[in-house]
C-alpha cells in the first residue's frame, strides 16, 4: 500500500467505501420499509443481515446446496424470522409507543443474537465469493468481483422495490398504510397483513445484504448490532422513510467510514461515522433528503 | 395521586441496614453483601434513568457511557495523578454533567427514534474512546491498580463496609428522587411525558427540564461508575458497552419504569441474575435477558412493581 | 368593521402569513380581540383556525406578520414564554396529562405561578412543602369552579369526553391567563355537555378573562360570542357581531359552497 500513489489509494478507499455503503444502504432500506408502514424502528434489522450470512454458510458451505438455490433458501429462511418477529414480538404489544416498540425490537435482537451464538458459536465464518476472488485491476485500483455483486444487488433491490411500490397492488396498499392507516383500513386494506409483509420484505433484503457481505468481511453472531446502527444511521442521514435517501445515506456513511479508517485511524472509524451522524441529527434531523415539515407531523 | 408511602421505605431501610447481619447467619448467602454492592451501584444508575425514561419519557440507549465516564475519570485521576478518590468522584460527576448538557441539549430536542439513535451513537462513541485512548485508559485491556476508598481514616476494604457506603448513597438519592417526583418539578417531568404541547402551553420550559433530568441521571451514572472503579480496583471498556446500556433498560423495564421502586427492584434482580443466577447459562445469558425484556414489554408493561396493582384492578373489575 | 373601533384590544394580529412549504395556510390575517369579551373564529374545515391558534401560542413562528399581546410583540416567542405572559389554551385533540389525576392536571397548570426548583424539590425544602399544600387548595377551588371537584383523584384519561374537555379548560385557567384560546371546546359533545361548556365559557368571561374561541357548533357560537371572525381558505372573509355574520352573504356562500352541511342561522 505504501508504494501506491496517494490518488490511487484514495480511489481504493472510495471503492471499499461504496461497497460497504451499499450494504448499509440495503439495511437502511429495510428500516424504511418497516418504518413507512408502521413507524416502528426495527433495531433487530442488523440481525437479519447477520442471519443472512450465517444461514448461507450453513446451507451453501456445510450442506453443499448450489449457490442459486442456497441463496433462495437463505432469503426464505430469514424472511420467516422476520415474520416471526412481527408475530411474536411486535403484534402482541398492547399499548405500543415509540419506547415500548424500540425496547421490543432491542429485546428481539439480543434473543436472535444469543440463539445465533448457540447455533454457530462465536467464530467468524467465510463464504466463497460468488464469482471467485480474482481481483479486477482498474489502473491500480483493485476491485474484488464480490464488490460488484454487492452493488449489483443494491441496484436490483432498488429497482425491484420501485416496481413493487408503484406497480403492484400489495405495494400500493403498503404505501397507503404508510400515509394513513385509518383510511387504508376504511378502503379495505388489511393493515396487519401489510405490517407482516413489511417485516418479511425487510428481512429478505437484510438477508441479501448479509449473504453478499459475508465473502468480503466474514460473518459472526455479534455483527448485527453494529450493522443495525449503521443502517439506521444511513436511513436517518438520508431522511427517515425516503428510499433514495437510504441509498444516498448508506453510500455517504460507507465513504466516511472507509476514508476515515484509511486516512485517519482505523480504531476510530465507527466513531467518525457516528459523530457525523450525530452532527446531522443535531443540525438537520430530517436528514439530507428528508422533509422537516413531514417529520414534524409524524405521529412519533 | 402519585403517593410514595413511608412504610415500605422504612421497611426497606431496615432490611438494607440488617441485611449484612442476616447474610452472616446464613452461610449459603454469606457472599450476598458483595452482590448487593453491585446491586446498589446499578440502583444509583437506574434511579436516574427511571426519572429520565419512566417519568420524563425520554429514551436513552447510551447510559453506560456515563457509568464509564465516572469510572474512567476516577480511575485515571487516582492512578495517574494521585488525586484524592473523593475529589475524583466529584470531578467525574462534573465531567458527566458537562457532557450530558453538551450532548443532551441538542439530542433532547429530538423525539422518539431520533433520540434513541442519538443516545445509541453517543454510547458507542464514548466506548470507542475508552478503547482507543490506551495511553490514558489502558485500551481494551483496561486499567488496574485503582485504589480503594477510605472514609475519615477508615479504609472501606471489605464488602460489608463498602455495602454501607453504597447503600447510604442510594438511600439519600432515593429520598431525593421521591421528593422530586412528588413536587411541581416531578409533575412537570410527567407532563412532558404525557404531552409536550400541553406542557409547553402550561408554561413548562420543556428543553430545560429535559436537559436537567438528563444531566441528573448522568451524574448518578457517573457516581455509580466511580464507586464501581474504586470497589473493583480494575476497569475495562467491556463493562461500559452497548450491552450494559441495554441491561440498564432491562432493569427499569423489569422493575417498572413508572415507579421509583421499579428502579430499585429491577437493579437488584438484574444484579443477582448477572452475577449469580445466570452463571449456568454462561454467555447465552443474552437470550435470557432478551426473553425477559420481551416478555415484560408484552405482558407486564408496568413492570414487577406495577403488576400487583394492575392485577388487583383487574380482579376488582 | 367592528374590529377597528375596539378601544382596548388584548390581542392584535396584523398581516399574518403562514406558509408550510408551498402551502399557504393563512394569508394576511388581521384580527383584533377586545379585552374581556368572547371572540369566536369560525370557518369550514381546513380554513386555518387551528394554525392561527398554534401561531398565537408560539407552536410555530409565523412566516410574516405581527402579533401583539397587551401591546407587546409576541410573534416568534416560545410557547412557555407566551404562557407566562398570560395566554393559555386548549387543544382540538384534548391534550390532557393522561398519566395524572384530575387534581394533578390542574396543579400542573399552576406551574407558572409557583416556584419549582429541581434541587429544592429534591431536598424537600420546607417552603416548597408549604407551597404544595396551598397548591392543592388553589387547584381544588378551580375544580369547584368547573364542577369536577368530586372527581379529583380519578385519572384524567378515565373521564368521559365532555369532562375531559372541561378539565382541559380548567387546566388552562389554572395558569391565571388573561386570554384563553379554546380550540373546539364542544366538538364531539352531546347537547347537555355542550350547554355545560357554554355556561363555563360565559362564567370565564364573567371572571374578566378574555376568550378566543374556535368552534363548529353554530348555536353555541351565536349564543355566547360577542364578536365573530370568519376564515375561509386561510383568508378572513368577514368579521362582526353574530347578527352581522348570520346575514353576511360571503359567509353563507362559504358554508353553502362546502355542500350546505352547516346551517349558520
Amino acid at each position: 500500500m505504501e508504494s501506491l500513489p496517494f490518488f490511487n489509494q484514495l480511489l481504493q478507499f472510495i471503492v471499499t467505501g461504496l461497497t460497504i455503503g451499499a450494504i448499509y444502504a440495503m439495511v437502511a432500506i429495510g428500516f424504511n420499509i418497516i418504518y413507512n408502514v408502521t413507524e416502528i424502528i426495527n433495531l433487530a434489522q442488523g440481525e437479519f443481515v447477520m442471519l443472512g450470512g450465517l444461514v448461507m454458510v450453513t446451507v451453501h458451505v456445510m450442506w453443499g446446496v448450489p449457490l442459486p438455490l442456497a441463496f433462495g433458501l437463505t432469503v426464505l429462511g430469514v424472511t420467516l424470522v422476520g415474520v416471526l418477529l412481527d408475530r411474536l414480538a411486535i403484534r402482541p404489544i398492547r399499548k405500543p409507543s415509540v419506547m415500548t416498540l424500540i425496547i421490543a425490537t432491542v429485546a428481539a435482537s439480543i434473543i436472535i443474537k444469543g440463539v445465533a451464538m448457540l447455533i454457530w458459536g462465536k467464530s467468524p465464518y467465510d463464504l466463497p465469493a460468488f464469482s471467485g476472488r480474482t481481483p479486477i485491476d482498474l489502473g491500480g485500483v483493485i476491485i474484488q468481483p464480490q464488490y460488484l455483486w454487492v452493488v449489483g444487488f443494491l441496484v436490483v433491490v432498488a429497482i425491484g422495490l420501485t416496481w413493487f411500490f408503484n406497480r403492484t397492488i400489495y405495494g400500493k396498499a403498503m404505501s397507503a398504510c404508510a400515509d394513513n392507516p385509518d383510511a387504508a383500513r376504511l378502503v379495505g386494506i388489511n393493515v396487519r397483513h401489510m405490517v407482516l409483509l413489511s417485516f418479511a420484505l425487510s428481512a429478505a433484503i437484510g438477508a441479501v445484504a448479509g449473504l453478499t457481505l459475508t465473502p468480503i468481511a466474514l460473518m459472526d453472531y455479534d455483527r448485527g448490532a453494529m450493522l443495525a446502527i449503521k443502517g439506521f444511521g444511513a436511513a436517518i442521514l438520508g431522511g427517515l422513510g425516503s428510499f433514495p435517501g437510504a441509498i444516498l445515506g448508506g453510500l455517504v456513511l460507507g465513504l466516511i467510514e472507509a476514508l476515515s479508517a484509511g486516512l485517519l485511524s482505523s480504531g476510530y472509524k465507527d466513531a467518525y461515522a457516528l459523530i457525523i451522524l450525530l452532527a446531522v441529527l443535531f443540525i438537520r434531523p430530517s436528514g439530507i433528503l428528508g422533509n422537516l415539515e413531514v417529520t414534524r407531523f409524524k405521529r412519533f | 395521586m402519585l403517593r410514595i408511602h413511608k412504610a415500605p421505605m422504612l421497611a426497606g431501610a431496615l432490611l438494607i441496614l440488617f441485611f449484612p447481619w442476616i447474610a452472616r447467619q446464613l452461610p449459603t448467602i454469606s457472599h450476598y453483601p458483595d452482590l448487593m454492592v453491585f446491586a446498589g451501584i446499578y440502583t444509583l444508575i437506574t434511579l436516574g434513568l427511571s426519572l429520565l425514561m419512566g417519568y420524563a419519557g425520554q429514551i436513552s440507549l447510551g447510559h453506560a457511557a456515563f457509568f464509564g465516564i465516572g469510572a474512567y475519570v476516577s480511575g485515571v485521576l487516582s492512578t495517574q495523578f494521585d488525586c484524592n478518590p473523593w475529589l475524583g468522584m466529584l470531578l467525574g460527576a462534573a465531567v458527566a454533567a458537562m457532557v450530558a448538557v453538551i450532548v443532551g441539549a441538542p439530542s433532547l430536542k429530538l423525539r422518539g427514534h431520533y433520540l434513541a439513535m442519538a443516545t445509541l451513537a453517543f454510547g458507542i462513541i464514548v466506548n470507542i474512546v475508552f478503547r482507543e485512548e490506551a495511553r490514558w485508559t489502558g485500551g481494551p485491556d483496561g486499567m488496574i491498580g485503582i485504589p480503594g476508598l477510605s472514609l475519615f481514616g477508615l479504609a472501606l476494604d471489605s464488602a460489608e463496609k463498602y455495602y454501607y457506603l453504597v447503600w447510604g448513597i442510594v438511600a439519600a438519592v432515593f429520598l431525593f428522587s421521591v421528593n422530586l417526583i412528588q413536587s411541581p418539578a416531578g409533575r412537570a417531568l410527567r407532563a412532558i411525558h404525557a404531552s409536550e404541547a400541553a406542557a409547553a402551553a402550561m408554561g413548562i420550559p420543556i428543553a430545560r427540564y429535559k436537559v436537567i433530568v438528563f444531566a441528573y441521571s448522568a451524574v448518578l451514572g457517573s457516581l455509580a461508575g466511580s464507586l464501581y472503579a474504586h470497589y473493583m480496583n480494575f476497569i475495562n471498556p467491556a463493562t461500559f458497552d452497548l450491552f450494559f446500556s441495554i441491561k440498564l433498560v432491562i432493569m427499569i423495564a423489569l422493575g417498572g419504569m413508572h415507579s421509583i421502586w421499579g428502579a430499585l427492584v429491577g437493579a437488584i434482580i438484574v444484579a443477582f441474575l448477572s452475577l449469580e443466577w445466570l452463571h449456568y447459562f454462561e454467555e447465552f445469558e443474552v437470550v435470557v435477558y432478551g426473553a425477559i425484556l420481551l416478555l415484560v414489554t408484552i405482558f407486564m408493561p408496568e413492570g414487577l412493581v406495577g403488576a400487583p396493582a394492575k392485577l388487583m384492578a383487574r380482579m376488582r373489575r | 368593521m367592528a374590529a377597528e373601533s375596539v378601544q382596548d384590544p388584548i390581542l392584535e394580529i396584523e398581516e399574518l402569513v403562514m406558509a408550510f412549504g408551498g402551502l399557504t395556510a393563512l394569508m394576511n390575517i388581521d384580527l383584533c380581540v377586545p379585552r374581556g369579551r368572547i371572540k369566536a373564529v369560525i370557518g369550514p374545515n381546513g380554513a386555518g383556525k387551528t394554525t392561527l391558534f398554534n401561531i398565537i401560542t408560539g407552536v410555530f413562528p409565523p412566516t410574516e406578520g405581527l402579533i401583539r399581546f397587551n401591546g407587546r410583540a409576541i410573534s416568534g416567542c416560545k410557547p412557555h414564554h407566551i404562557a407566562a405572559l398570560g395566554i393559555s389554551r386548549t387543544f382540538q385533540t384534548v391534550e390532557l396529562f393522561n398519566n395524572m389525576t384530575v387534581l394533578e392536571n390542574v396543579m400542573t397548570g399552576r406551574h407558572l405561578r409557583i416556584r419549582s426548583s429541581f434541587f429544592g424539590s429534591g431536598l424537600a425544602l420546607p417552603s416548597l412543602r408549604r407551597q404544595e399544600k396551598g397548591l392543592v387548595e388553589q387547584a381544588m377551588a378551580l375544580l369547584e369552579f368547573i364542577g369536577l371537584a368530586a372527581k379529583r383523584d380519578i385519572m384524567a384519561d378515565a373521564l368521559p369526553l365532555g369532562e375531559r374537555k372541561i378539565l382541559e379548560i380548567g387546566r388552562a385557567l389554572a395558569t391565571d391567563p388573561q386570554l384563553v384560546c379554546l380550540d373546539e371546546p364542544a366538538a364531539g359533545l352531546n347537547e347537555t355537555e355542550t350547554e355545560a361548556a357554554a355556561h363555563l365559557i360565559q362564567a370565564i368571561r364573567q371572571k374578566g378573562i378574555t376568550v378566543l374561541l374556535v368552534e363548529h357548533d353554530m348555536k353555541m357560537i351565536m349564543d355566547i360570542s360577542d364578536e365573530i371572525a370568519v376564515l375561509n381558505y386561510g383568508e378572513k372573509i368577514a368579521e362582526g357581531t353574530p347578527r352581522e355574520i348570520q346575514n353576511n352573504p360571503l359567509v353563507i356562500e362559504a358554508y353553502l359552497g362546502q355542500g350546505g352541511g352547516f346551517d349558520i342561522r
